[in-house]
């Protein structure tokens, strides 16, 4: 049954509707595919009785031909969805027992196509984090290993759990969340095509916020048509969120193999670090190659403020985080642990309840938002948000359709190896894809080649506002063009 | 150094969370850090420049100012760590 697992949700859905396979039989090879890789820790909770009931629901509806877009298509959801009777955790010790009376807009869209829920995937705590290990529940490890080695690789973050799986075949596809490259990263770190979509695109409600102005919602996919096909399911208007756009969702996967000649694509300079790695640097100029070659026009481009995209998000991500966390105090919901008073009771619940890394950015947002801060902080990372956003403004206005970019700095790396003397050495992980956010943008980045380790590297390719269409088209000709990623042999059944 | 050890203790104090003594120095080291990183921006121009509300520009919608949800009392203390008749309970805080 194991070979069913290799299809992709497009083939999956495809033979469904011919009814050569059933939506159990489906449900069944990913519960057990699930079950065998439990030393990975993709998942949070599994829920495979859900799993299975779904599944028998949408066999009677594919046999009375009354099949919706996702019918039958097993999937794992971020555990920063909640999910109505299934506990949804956020990654966090203070949610750790928390039961959802309500289900996100995002998932209830899934189930209302026709999704199958395999369970909650692994992320960190409250999304922060670029490699999973601030989860209270252990970190994931990467179903990828470097060439001749043991070590044990992060799959990125924050939405690490959705993209481990979806690289080790525990589910066709995944929810994930992007807040300043946390579907992205782990995308590229692990050989899967992850989009970001514009900021609106999809509903935030019934999502665990992080940085409302920044959080959006995103699939996590083997392949562009896959994740095409998940997104137009995820996407829609939802008057539960002032901030989603009430405007049609194209058929994305009608955009997948479209002809990209005529377009301009944008190599902006300011993107080419001292630092970069030679492999990242050909990486791009391949990519450059492969667009060219398909018809598009190539343009240098200029984003001068650049640079100080990743700053200015180490303020306005923590100050909004310091502001939305603050409703986890011990009374409402969430862990407990008594106090002497109702202070004490905050305090210390806040203190057991909350990782280093949550604390330690609750913290940086409480000071750049405090009295006499306020405006040399959080109001001049706004006016820097501003001219980030300007700059892309400036370059689309010229022609340009699209940018093409490096997804990360690096290859993934070992578990425990950044980060830990210096909070900033983890943060850098998000140098290319944090200016998307900052400017509400949609990105996505697709699998492109492979480090001299053996490992998965990609591109990032940023649009225009509410044209994800052009990125679907524009990341079919890199994915047809890139050499073969093969996926990792399943060396953790072992 | 901008954050000094009184600083990360009335910064935790405000954030309510409690610090054990132990930790403040490491804590004042990690957030000094992540303020010399952003550093940088103070050397900006952005005089002129409109500080951002909206990411993406849209008009506030509108709806009837009508009841649209309630009736769910259970459904809301659902997961309270302590409740009674329907109120969260707390520490008393009136002497």
């Amino acid at each position: 049954m194991t070979e069913l697992t290799e299809l992709s949700l497009a083939a999956a859905r495809d033979a469904l509707a011919k009814r050569s396979l059933s939506a159990v039989e489906l449900a069944a090879a990913h519960v057990a595919a699930i079950e065998a890789a439990r030393w990975l820790n993709c998942f949070i909770s599994e829920t495979p009785e859900r799993a299975l009931a779904m599944a028998e629901q949408s066999d009677a509806r594919l046999r009375r031909g009354e099949a919706r877009p996702l019918e039958g298509i097993p999937l794992g959801i971020k555990d920063l969805y909640c999910t109505l009777g299934v506990k949804t955790t956020a990654g966090s010790h203070i949610l750790e027992n928390f039961v959802p009376t309500y289900e996100s807009t995002v998932t209830a869209n899934l189930w209302r196509d026709g999704a199958v829920m395999l369970g909650k995937l692994n992320l960190d705590e409250f999304a922060m984090g670029s490699s999973n290990e601030t989860s209270y529940f252990g970190p994931v490890l990467s179903p990828w290993r470097r060439r001749g080695s043991n070590v044990k690789l992060v799959p990125g973050g924050s939405s690490g759990g959705s993209a481990a799986a979806v690289a080790a075949r525990l589910c066709y596809a995944a929810t994930a969340t992007d807040t300043g490259g946390s579907i992205r990263q782990p995308a590229a770190f692990t050989g899967t095509v992850g989009v970001k979509p514009t900021y609106g695109r999809c509903s935030r409600w019934g999502i665990v916020a992080f940085a409302s102005s920044l959080d959006q919602a995103g699939p996590i996919a083997r392949n562009v048509r896959d994740a095409a096909i998940l997104l137009r399911s995820m996407a829609g208007h939802d008057a539960k969120d002032a901030t989603c756009v009430d405007r049609p969702v194209p058929d994305y996967a009608a955009a997948v193999g479209t002809s990209v000649r005529g377009k301009t694509i944008g190599i902006p300079k300011e993107y080419r670090l001292d630092a970069m790695p030679a492999e990242i640097d050909r990486l791009w100029s391949e990519g450059v190659a492969w667009l060219k070659a398909a018809g598009a026009k190539i343009v240098e481009i200029s984003l001068p403020h650049t640079r100080y995209a990743l700053p200015a998000y180490y303020i306005v991500a923590p100050a909004e985080a310091s502001s939305n966390l603050a409703r986890y105090d011990g009374v409402r919901y969430g862990l407990r642990v008594p106090g002497k008073d109702v202070i004490d009771l905050y305090e210390k619940t806040r203190a057991a309840g909350f990782g280093k890394e949550v604390r330690r950015r609750i913290m940086i947002g409480t000071y750049v938002l405090s009295a006499g801060y306020y405006d040399a902080y959080y109001v001049r990372a706004q006016k820097i948000r501003t001219l980030i956003k300007r700059d892309f403004e400036t370059v689309f206005a010229r022609g340009v359709d699209a940018i093409l970019t490096p997804a990360t700095p690096s290859a993934a790396f070992g578990l425990g190896e950044k980060g830990s003397g210096d909070p900033v050495e983890m943060y850098l992980n998000d140098v290319f894809t944090v200016t998307v956010n900052m400017a509400g943008l949609p990105g996505i980045a697709v699998p492109a080649g492979i480090s001299s380790e053996g490992l998965p590297l990609a591109l990032q390719l940023i649009g225009r506002a509410f044209d994800e269409e052009t990125l679907f088209s524009l990341a079919s000709v890199i994915e047809t063009s890139a050499p073969t990623i093969t996926l990792p042999p399943k060396w953790w059944l072992s | 150094m901008p954050v000094d050890q009184a600083t990360v203790r009335r910064i935790a104090h405000l954030a309510r969370i409690k610090l054990e003594e132990a930790e403040v120095p490491d804590l004042a080291g990690e957030l000094n850090a992540i303020l010399a990183f952003v550093e940088e921006l103070a050397g900006v121009a952005v005089d002129s420049v409109e500080p951002m509300t909206s990411v993406m520009p849209m008009r506030m919608k509108e709806r009837p100012d009508v009841v649209t949800d309630g009736g769910i009392a259970d459904e809301i203390v659902a997961n309270a760590p302590a409740a009674e008749d329907h109120y969260f309970v707390v520490p008393k805080v009136v002497e």
